[in-house]
């Protein structure tokens, strides 16, 4: 029995849509179009593919995928839980599934209007009496049913903590939006501000301002991911996964974790960060990159702070002065990230972090060792380590 | 790499609530009962657990199910589309995730008010617009709206094609509910029924009659999947998982897979069966019992056909004669199935398939078990697994 | 006489909580004027939200034991968008730390929402916010 999965895969394909406020098809279509570029880009055949992994919130099965491509069969499909805290997982379920036996090629993917679409609303109601419902019904009644305010009440206690300010989230907004300028695919593709249009914007949830929260997009994005032994035959460069964990600790609600002894960090990126870099034998030392999850600026810091780039409370310090930029300490959202690349609900992190394995960024960094990628905030999450080939 | 989960993984607890047709408490809490006396009944605490999985039709997040039992993290955490499909699928999760080094213990459950709450006899309903709501949207406005309708198409043509008669359907019925009328956790213990009964029910959706559709229940079932090695330990006889597997065909589609040239097999069983066969290196003559999915009693006959019990157009035959009774070739559903237990989609099933290794089931059969075949829902991608001694 | 009657356009009204098997009872409380925390018969652990299994000891017995109603603003927002009818901004929406030691949500009202601050005590009051909707809010303590 295998004790680690270490270097036992790789994302060998990547595909995406443009991101838009309107795509103007239906999701399966943009699923289908990501889907066959991701095909493409790994030089195999669709009846390579022998697996599937999405999101249980995406709208398209994978069996409409499966006859969009004219495939014959599938050895496995599986569905991650929790919208945003899940793009990760879709590697964590394709990586047991390859290196169990389970098949031999899978396909994950995230499509969605989510600009332009009618989204589940995380106040839905009707329908049977869903633990998840029963959930939204603590906080809809009070006007508090909007991720900008559920992220603002930890932001608000970490700032009174640790007494980190505005500043910090500026540097994150700024650097993201930087990054995105060059970024021809970017929704914010040439679209400079500067830190006055930063603190002139309103707040949307105090103490989180407009350019601290990022934008809906439509959009999809899809990989592929086989064993490292097939992918040394494939035409790019491995992206090896070297570690990939989810996680869920103790108290957790989905978004709405407020009853925990202290809510200025997270366990369930403690938990995620510990196995992927016990499963990989490296250290936040051994990071060259990192695609952080950054639906708001403000979970970048919560981000940096369990996976060790920095002490509990101290992250609000460590972005400060360029640290995230491609010559800092940790080029971060190379492709502008959720915040100014397009809020894909993280799928877009997989693809720019084989990007920058591959060397293919449009912001490449000097160093590609290893890379991080993490998904989302305040849910059961998940994150992998990129490597290169050896 | 691992070319085989063969015997890598058991599994060590089972828990299940009472089924009822009213269970008078929410689904959380019956997630949360079950779960709870699977992790009892392997000998575990529920720290001791480190993953869950689970149904995407389940209500309850497994988050919540975490936090109301008592397990402080979880590393491993996935949700099995399609309904009926999903049950074995939930073995297989397990076994992939203990056997990759990812978690140590995982649980799988499903707890329902499938009868007092949401019934799935109410038809499907309108959504957003995702695929699986565009497909329905192919057969409600003709009111093909419930799985009874979407089976009899399927049966009614396999009738046609294969002579078979409503005699192998209520030899199934009947087989079953005399199963469950010795269960005493059966909705119908106590209450055997007759091949008069079968043929004086009305119809339900023809070519179905009342007994060859299952009941709809409340209820909750839960187990617990660990590793072959630290099985050793625990206080139950291990139930080995020998192979799990999944399967999508060329033309799926949920229920309504009726676009491909023959709709009397499903060739996603096929693909199940053949992998299982392949991990454990068995064949259907290895199987000593087996639980079958029976929502309905003609899937019986496209699984033992699929499986390799007899071939192809042959289950109405095959099953004739006591087939599936407690002294048959193939002791089946020896709970008394879907059809006559009770309907947890499938995971009341999981549960009878570890009692029927442990040899604890009420309606053992006096042969030696060595190894059981457990199947999940059919016509829309599906699971099965092999457990053994 | 006509027999038509008028019916007033109806005013937005705040989203309703969820009421089922797993929390009826902290609801019932409510609407008798009384915030409750559910209570663990077997170990006496406290919790909130209610939920039908004790997580220390895996109890499923429970009371709801009347709480005080004082406590402090561990973190708070202020919302300004989006705009949901029903409800008036900027919105002050805070996770209330309860001196018996479990946390709420709740709206803070009877203050400006740009004066609430982390640490300040509040009382709950229990409103009728529309004619079929009672809620916990919550108040500076004076
Ligand atoms: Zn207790």
């Amino acid at each position: 029995m295998p004790t680690s999965i270490k270097d036992e895969c790789a994302i060998v394909g990547i595909g995406q849509t443009e991101f838009s406020k309107f795509s103007g098809r239906s999701e399966l279509q943009v699923t289908l179009e990501c889907v066959e570029a991701a095909i493409a880009d790994a030089g195999i055949e669709r009846s390579d593919i022998d697996g599937m992994v999405t999101l249980s919130i995406d709208g398209s099965d994978e069996i409409a995928v499966m006859r969009g491509l004219g495939s014959q069969e599938l050895k496995f499909f599986s569905r991650v839980p929790h919208g945003i805290g899940g793009a990760m997982s879709l590697v964590h379920q394709a990586v047991m599934a390859i290196s169990s036996g389970m098949c031999k090629t899978v396909l994950g993917y995230r499509a969605l209007n989510g600009c332009s679409g009618n989204q589940p609303k995380a106040s839905a109601v009707g329908g049977p009496l869903s633990t998840d419902q029963v959930h939204w019904g603590w906080y809809n009644p009070y006007g508090f049913s909007d991720p900008t305010s559920w992220v603002a009440m930890f932001t608000q206690r970490y700032m009174h903590e640790y007494g980190a300010t505005a500043e910090s989230l500026a540097e994150i907004a700024l650097t993201m939006r930087k990054h995105a300028v060059n970024n021809p695919n970017a929704m914010f593709y040439d679209k400079p501000i500067t830190s006055e249009d930063y603190f002139n914007s309103p707040f949307i949830a105090e103490p989180l301002r407009f350019y601290d929260c990022c934008m809906e997009a439509d959009g999809g994005a899809a990989f592929v991911i086989t064993s490292t032994e097939r992918a040394k035959d494939l035409p790019h460069a491995p992206a090896v996964v070297r570690g990939v964990a989810q996680g869920a600790a103790a108290d957790q609600e989905v978004m709405t974790s407020f009853y925990r002894d202290s809510i200025t960090h997270l366990p369930e990126y403690d938990l995620v960060a510990k196995q992927c870099y016990e499963q990989s034998g490296l250290s936040a030392d051994d990071i060259d990159a990192a695609v952080l999850y950054d639906a708001f600026t403000s979970i970048v810091l919560y981000q940096l702070e369990s996976f060790g780039f920095c002490k509990r409370g101290e992250a609000h310090d460590f972005v400060k002065g360029g640290t995230l930029g491609l010559d800092g300490r940790l080029p971060c959202n190379t492709n502008g990230g959720q915040l100014s690349e397009a809020h894909l609900q993280g799928i877009n992190g997989i693809t720019e972090a084989v990007r920058i394995i591959r060397g293919t960024s449009v912001n490449q960094p000097k160093k590609n060792d290893h890379v991080l990628a993490t998904s989302g905030f305040g849910v059961p999450s998940s994150a992998m380590i990129l490597g290169q080939s050896r | 790499m691992l070319t085989s989960i063969k015997d890598e993984c058991a599994i060590v607890g089972i828990g299940m609530t009472e089924i009822s047709k009213n269970s008078g408490r929410s689904e959380l809490q019956l997630a949360a009962e079950c779960v709870s006396a699977a992790i009892k009944d392997a000998g575990l605490k529920p720290h001791d657990i480190d993953g869950l999985t689970g149904f995407t039709l389940d209500h309850v997040d497994e988050i919540e199910v975490a936090r109301t039992v008592g397990i402080p993290e979880l590393k491993m955490m996935s949700r099995m589309p399609h309904g009926g499909g999903a049950p074995m699928s939930l073995v297989q999760q397990a076994v992939m995730a203990v056997s990759t080094g990812m978690c140590k213990a995982v649980v799988g459950y499903r707890a329902m008010n499938g009868r007092s709450g949401a019934r799935y006899s109410e038809g499907v309903a309108d959504g957003p617009e995702t695929t699986d709501a565009i497909s329905w949207g192919w057969y409600m406005p003709y009111g093909l709206l419930t799985p009874a309708c979407w089976v009899a198409m399927h049966t009614q043509r396999y009738m046609h094609e294969y002579g078979a008669t409503d005699e192998a359907l209520a030899e199934i019925a009947v087989a079953q509910r005399d199963f469950a009328s010795r269960n005493p956790n059966a909705l119908f213990y106590g209450r055997p029924i007759t091949m008069d009964d079968y043929y004086n029910a009305p119809y339900i959706v023809e070519p179905l009659k009342l007994y060859d559709c299952c009941i709809e229940t409340d209820g909750g079932a839960a187990f617990v999947i660990t590793s072959a090695e630290r099985a050793k330990d625990l206080p139950h006889t291990p139930a080995m998982v020998r192979s799990a597997a999944q399967g999508a065909a060329f033309d799926q589609e949920v229920m309504t897979s009726f676009y491909r040239d023959c709709i009397t097999t499903l060739p996603e069983y096929d693909l199940v069966a053949k992998q299982c066969y392949e991990q454990s290196g068995l064949g259907p003559d290895d199987l000593d019992a087996a639980i079958i999915y029976d929502a309905f009693t003609p899937i019986v006959l496209f699984q033992l056909e699929s499986f390799g019990f007899c071939k192809h157009g042959e289950g109405h035959e095959w099953v004739k004669g006591g087939t599936l009774g407690p002294d048959g070739r193939l002791p089946t559903n020896t709970h008394g199935g879907l059809l006559s237990e009770g309907y947890i989609h499938g995971i009341n099933g999981l549960a009878e398939g570890v009692r029927l290794i442990r040899g604890t089931s009420v309606n053992q059969p006096k042969k030696n078990i060595e190894n059981v075949l457990v199947t999940s829902g059919a016509s829309m991608p599906t699971s099965a697994i092999i457990i053994g001694k | 006489m006509s027999a038509k009657t008028e019916t007033a356009p109806s005013a937005p009204q705040r989203m309703r909580p969820v009421v089922g098997h797993d929390n009826r009872e902290w609801w019932d409380h409510i609407n008798e004027g009384q915030l409750t925390i559910q209570k663990c018969k077997e170990c006496g652990t406290l919790r909130h939200p209610p939920r039908p299994m004790c997580w220390k000891c895996q109890s499923l017995e429970a009371e709801h034991m009347p709480a005080s109603g004082k406590g402090i603003v561990y973190s708070f927002v202020v919302i300004h968008k989006p705009v949901i009818p029903g409800y008036e901004y900027p919105l002050a929406v805070a996770v209330v730390e309860l001196e018996e030691g479990t946390r709420i949500v709740s709206n803070v009202v009877g203050i400006e929402a740009g004066d609430v601050k982390i640490g300040m005590p509040v009382k709950v009051s229990i409103e009728a916010v529309d004619e079929t909707l009672t809620l916990p809010l919550f108040r500076p303590a004076s």
